[in-house]
């Protein structure tokens, strides 16, 4: 038997706008802590989130967003994430975000909101402690 | 319905789950795989290598869609090396996939290399075989190439494909050194580039210079250009000249026959050895004995010698039918 469950995290940017640079940071953290980061780069539609996440069997899903379309990025990938089967799917994210929003995506699911100049110290202590590798049945 | 019956009829969600109790060898894992093995085989498995980023996932993303154009369906491996220090791993190889994650007929998993050398994971023949139960037609498997390291994907393969890329200058030489004996298919990719007619031809000149039986296979150079998706037709027509080769000379079974061969030498050792050092430890010999060996009190191959293991057929010859 294997020694340890690998947790695995799959870490996405969708919509148009801009660079990954944040989200490569935080994959290379993650991947330093001992995680196994799916990176799947730019332009990701929720569709394909929810394709990979699920192809990947992940137990996560971190979502770097900038556009200002949280809320509606958010919440969509949680409902087709239900749709599919994935509830059990932790979601997570980090970007621009008005303090305003943050109760709302929590409530519609969003585990935690990560908000520029968060130290990557703190979130990889924040998956180490949420993220558990998902339970597995024949 | 139970997972292996979902699997069975190619749902992806399942499929994944499999997977992952597989790589993660869970208990359920041995169950799993009897269940599905009357269904293996079928699937025909190339593996593609080739130095980084000399574009192979880009190269399997426009196979793959030329492949479902024929209505094939193909499922990927893509396979990228954990970090030695961590353990953990950054999976990238999707970026050059990102719409075949929404084609029905597709499935990409990546894997990490968890420690193992040899450039595939373990869970890799698992994997594939779970890939083949859901009713894959292809199975592609993309690993790294480092000169030394590919020669796991050769007996993992039926076709390996090696890809290469122009104008490296002397890295051709470093092609000679390991690579030359593994690919049944030579790949120039990014054909668009200028020098890529220079480096097919040098490799045809490099590829003639081997001594080869009457019968034996030649490895054809193809150029294609992954980004502006041309040569793939050449390509998959190489592919099915391979294979009917291989069908053709009695060499398709023989190469399955040496896997299934490797594949239980390889796995034996592992559960040979992982038991003979838990019985160890357990018995707290362990550290005292590398101790003794350290301290020049006790020699390595006595030490080894001097360890009785008794075997034990009788469920063996059960599941024979004996
Ligand atoms: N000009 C040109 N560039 C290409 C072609 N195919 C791939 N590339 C580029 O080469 C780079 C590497 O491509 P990948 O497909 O990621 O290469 P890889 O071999 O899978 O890389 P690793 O998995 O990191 O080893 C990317 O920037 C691609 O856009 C091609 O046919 N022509
Ligand atoms: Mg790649």
């Amino acid at each position: 038997m294997a020694d340890e469950r690998k947790v695995k995290i799959l870490v996405a940017k969708p919509g148009l706008d801009g660079h990954d640079r944040g989200a490569k940071v935080v994959a290379r953290a993650l991947r330093d802590a001992g995680f196994e980061v799916i990176y799947t780069g730019l332009h990701q539609s929720i569709d394909q989130i929810v394709q990979t996440a699920l192809q990947e069997d992940v137990d996560a899903i971190g979502i770097s967003i900038l556009s200002g379309a949280h809320m509606y990025v958010f919440p969509t990938l949680i409902q087709k994430m239900k749709e599919v089967g994935l509830d059990d799917v932790i979601v997570f994210g980090g970007g621009i975000i008005p303090l305003d929003d943050i109760p709302k995506l929590k409530e519609a699911g969003v585990k935690e909101i990560f908000l520029p100049g968060t130290s990557l110290e703190t979130i990889v202590e924040w998956v180490r402690e949420n993220v558990k590798p998902r339970k597995v049945t024949l | 319905m139970g997972l292996v019956d979902l699997l069975l009829k190619g749902d992806k969600r399942a499929a994944a789950r499999a997977m992952r109790i597989v790589e993660e060898e869970y208990p359920e894992a041995k169950e799993l795989l009897r269940a599905i093995y009357p269904y293996t085989g079928r699937a025909y498995v190339l593996g593609v290598t080739g130095p980084p980023g000399a574009g192979k996932s880009t190269m399997i993303d426009k196979l793959t869609k030329h492949l479902r154009k024929r209505d094939y369906k193909v499922g990927i491996i893509a396979i990228d090396p954990s970090s030695p220090f961590s353990g953990g791993a950054i999976l990238g190889d999707r970026i050059r996939m990102q719409d075949l994650s929404l084609d029905e007929g597709v499935f990409i998993k990546s894997l990490a290399t968890r420690g193992q050398l040899g450039g595939l994971a373990k869970a890799t023949d698992a994997v594939a075989q779970i890939m083949d139960a859901m009713g894959m037609d292809f199975i592609i498997i993309e690993t790294v190439g480092t000169g030394q390291s590919e020669v796991d994907i050769v007996k993992t393969a039926d076709t390996t494909i090696v890809v290469v890329v122009p104008g490296l200058g002397d890295d051709i030489q470093a092609i000679k050194a390991g690579i030359l004996e593994i690919a049944d298919i030579f790949v120039v990719n990014k054909g668009d580039r200028p020098e890529a007619d220079r480096t097919v031809r040098d490799l045809r000149v490099m590829i003639e210079l081997v001594e080869r039986k009457e019968d034996e296979w030649k490895p054809p150079v193809v150029k294609v250009s992954a980004l502006y998706d041309s040569g793939f037709d050449e390509l998959i027509d190489s592919i099915f000249q391979h294979k009917l080769y291989l069908e053709k000379t009695g060499r398709f079974e023989s190469h399955r026959k040496d896997k299934v061969k490797e594949l239980f030498v390889g796995l034996l050792k592992d559960r040979v050895c992982s038991k003979a050092i838990s019985g160890l430890k357990e018995s707290g010999i362990y550290d005292v004995l590398i101790d003794n060996i350290y301290n020049r009190k006790v020699e390595l191959y006595n030490a080894i010698d001097s360890i009785r293991v008794i075997f034990d057929y009788s469920e063996l010859k059960v599941l024979l039918g004996d």
